[in-house]
């Protein structure tokens, strides 16, 4: 019997339909994983308590702490956290894990990290699973061919009751970058360019899947950077169809199926026959190629208003965006690279894994931070942290003069200690450049680790080509 | 999860007309290290509303009869950023039933249903009608779901999920649903497997 060709997000979704979706009633999803933190799920476990349920499936159930968490020691070891009320929500967090039974990677745990940066090192991030968590990142989990998306803390609760959620299917949208990347452009620009292309509203009531030659190519960090601001362009989740590198990257990993006895090659098989079926169809189709894409830089207060760090600020297209250009200090047709750098943030669950640190490493290796510009760099989990000292990254880093800090979500979301003061002008790897997102009045630009690392060794924005593979001359150029 | 029955409301509208307001605008991120879900009103948008030294500025907000709108009306692509819930929470102990936009971002639309936040998504041209007339009396009634503007403003039709609908005229949540699938749900964890 032949049968209709399926999307990668099609194959994945009917495989979890407990119930399907009628006029009245949207469909009960099955969720393979629920990852929880310590922001988002406080309420839903007092709704549980209140009801007197029980956590249905601890074990497809894994917890961490990252977002209020400081990323500094205090000489003692302790932790100095930004407020009494942040420490309590950290052990709000472990108190209810404990009371559960569920997996914490707590402040013991090797593989504590920020919780998308942590799912996959754990291998629990696998092809074709459902994956949520109270967090709209978690659209990177993605990148493995899961369908991963944020929600909030009432159905956090739903999932810790039912391990299922009440959902219509969204639309699919297939995102095609063809071609091949230019020297010095990174995933981090390629998302961005999606963005500024599909808007920031663009991709609302879709799934998303990142189709081409450029994604092929990609490394399983970069697919997770590019996934993982799906939902910058409004879409809640974001795909690409698993294949070797997806194989790869997971043999071995604690949850991964275990390779000794049959069990990981025909995983591996199940996983390969997800990708989407030649001639399947999406609601919608939109191409870029990948040599226009150059080094991205935003320049407004959300993540659709992006640009080439090369070309000149864009007129604003309303009020909002004659706003954003105000509070951002800059002002249309003139150039972005030259302004002045107060503070460089590299990290978060965009961009805080080993090809990242690699990458700023690259830049800043035999450089200065410039006096006056604090620099920050925070792996996104003690696995990166741990990877990245063997590889000697923190030695360039603190050479330099940046500060290299412990793993959390840091000043992506600056509920945490970390932030920037008002009107400070930030270059940020993180995902948001919303006004006041790393602190009340600051200014954020997101950029790629190359930007950002180049930023802090320059004082102002410059494009990062100018210091690719021309060896430590380039440092004398600015 | 309890909350207010929502059939018909009418209102005073409060226009925050800016496109792209984001819930980090909503409730800003360091005031949510709470761990209950209470009287995060004082913070809606608080970097909007507040000096530095933490005094109330003279934005619309602060106004005292502003708490008594029921019916906000936002810029296109309302709600979007950050999945937290804390947004909803925000703006309903704020005084909120309803949001009016002519798009509203998917995770925050359905955390407000869950929180009895009636977030409507209207056509342009009467979005443009709300955004020109703050502060006009305006009609929601959601057993017709329909918005009904004075001043010959006109009577519009919006869109909402039956289900949806039936939780937030009932005043309960899907919590109840979702327990009554248990069995349905043991059956599918058994063919289901381990991934």
């Amino acid at each position: 019997m032949s049968s209709m060709p399926k999307t990668l997000f099609d194959k994945v979704w009917e495989r979890h339909v407990v119930v399907p979706e009628t006029a009245d009633h949207p469909a009960t999803l099955y969720i393979d994983l629920h990852l929880i933190h310590e922001v988002t799920s406080p309420q839903a476990f007092t709704v549980l308590k209140e009801r007197g349920l029980k956590v249905r499936r601890p074990d497809r159930t894994l917890a961490t702490i990252d977002h209020s968490t400081p990323t500094l020691l205090n000489d003692d070891g302790s932790r100095p956290f930004v407020t009494k009320q942040a420490e309590a929500q950290v052990k709000t967090l472990l108190a209810n894990v404990a009371e559960h039974d569920i997996e914490v990677h707590g402040w013991e745990s090797e593989n504590r990290g920020i919780v998308h940066v942590m799912g996959p090192e754990l291998g629990a991030t696998r092809p074709g699973m459902t994956i949520v968590c109270g967090d709209s990142h978690t659209s990177t989990h993605g990148a493995f061919g899961a369908i991963a998306f944020g929600i909030g803390t009432t159905q956090v609760g739903h999932v810790l009751a039912n391990q299922s959620i009440l959902m219509r299917k969204p639309k699919t949208m297939a995102v095609y970058v063809d071609g091949e990347l230019s020297e010095g452009v990174t995933p981090k620009d390629v998302i961005l360019a999606i963005i500024a292309k599909i808007g920031v509203g663009g991709g609302t009531g879709y799934a998303l899947e990142y189709r081409g030659s450029v994604f092929e190519n990609m490394s399983m960090d970069g697919r997770m950077t590019v996934c993982n601001m799906s939902i910058e362009a409004g879409a809640r989740c974001g795909m690409v169809a698993p294949d070797d590198k997806t194989f790869a990257y997971l043999e071995g990993r604690k949850f991964a199926p275990s390779s000794d006895n049959g069990d990981y090659l025909a995983a591996c098989e199940d996983w390969a026959s997800l990708a989407s079926d030649p001639g399947a169809s999406y609601d919608k189709e939109v191409f870029l190629k990948a040599e226009d894409i150059r080094p991205m830089v935003t320049y407004g207060t959300h993540p659709g208003m992006a640009m080439p760090i090369d070309a000149l600020i864009p007129d604003a297209a309303d009020e909002a965006e004659e706003n954003a250009l105000s509070y951002m200090q800059v002002k249309a047709g003139e150039e972005i690279t030259g302004l002045k750098v107060d503070r460089v943030f590299i990290g978060s669950c965009t961009n805080s894994r080993m090809e990242d640190l690699r990458a700023a490493a690259q830049i800043m290796s035999g450089a200065r931070v410039v006096d006056g510009l604090t620099a920050i760099i925070v792996p996104g989990s003690e696995l990166v942290k741990k990877q990245a000292e063997a590889e000697g990254l923190h030695e360039i880093f603190t050479a330099a003069g940046a500060e290299w800090r412990e793993p959390g979500c840091s000043m992506c979301i600056a509920m945490n200690g970390d932030k920037a003061a008002p009107g400070e002008l930030v270059v940020s790897t993180s995902n948001r450049n919303f006004a006041g997102r790393q602190g009340p009045g600051a200014r954020t630009i997101l950029a790629s680790p190359e930007t950002a690392a180049a930023a802090a060794i320059s004082g102002v924005l410059v494009d990062p080509r100018i210091f690719s593979n021309t060896g430590e001359d380039a440092h004398d150029v600015v | 999860m309890s909350f207010e029955p929502l059939k018909t409301i009418t209102s005073k509208t409060l226009v925050l007309p800016a496109a792209n307001i984001d819930t980090d605008q909503i409730i800003p991120a360091r005031f949510l290290t709470v761990t209950t879900r209470d009287g995060l009103g004082k913070h809606a948008f608080n970097d909007w509303r507040y000096n530095d030294d933490g005094t109330p500025n003279d934005h619309l907000l602060n106004q005292d009869s502003s708490p008594q709108c029921q019916i906000l009306v936002g810029g296109h692509n309302f709600g979007c950023g950050s999945s937290r819930e804390h947004a909803p929470w925000a703006l309903t102990d704020y005084g909120f039933r309803v949001v009016i936009s002519s798009e509203i971002a998917d995770i925050f639309r359905g955390n407000s249903l869950k929180n009895g936040l009636l977030p409507i998504v209207i056509e342009k041209s009467a979005h443009q009608w709300l955004l020109d007339h703050p502060g006009e009396d305006v009609t929601v009634d959601l057993e017709k779901c329909e918005v009904r503007l004075p001043k010959n403003g006109g009577t519009y039709s919006f869109d909402i999920d039956a289900f949806s609908r039936h939780c937030l005229m009932e005043g309960v949540d899907e919590m109840g649903y979702l327990r009554a699938q248990d069995v349905a749900i043991t059956e599918f964890e058994a063919r289901h497997g381990d991934n």
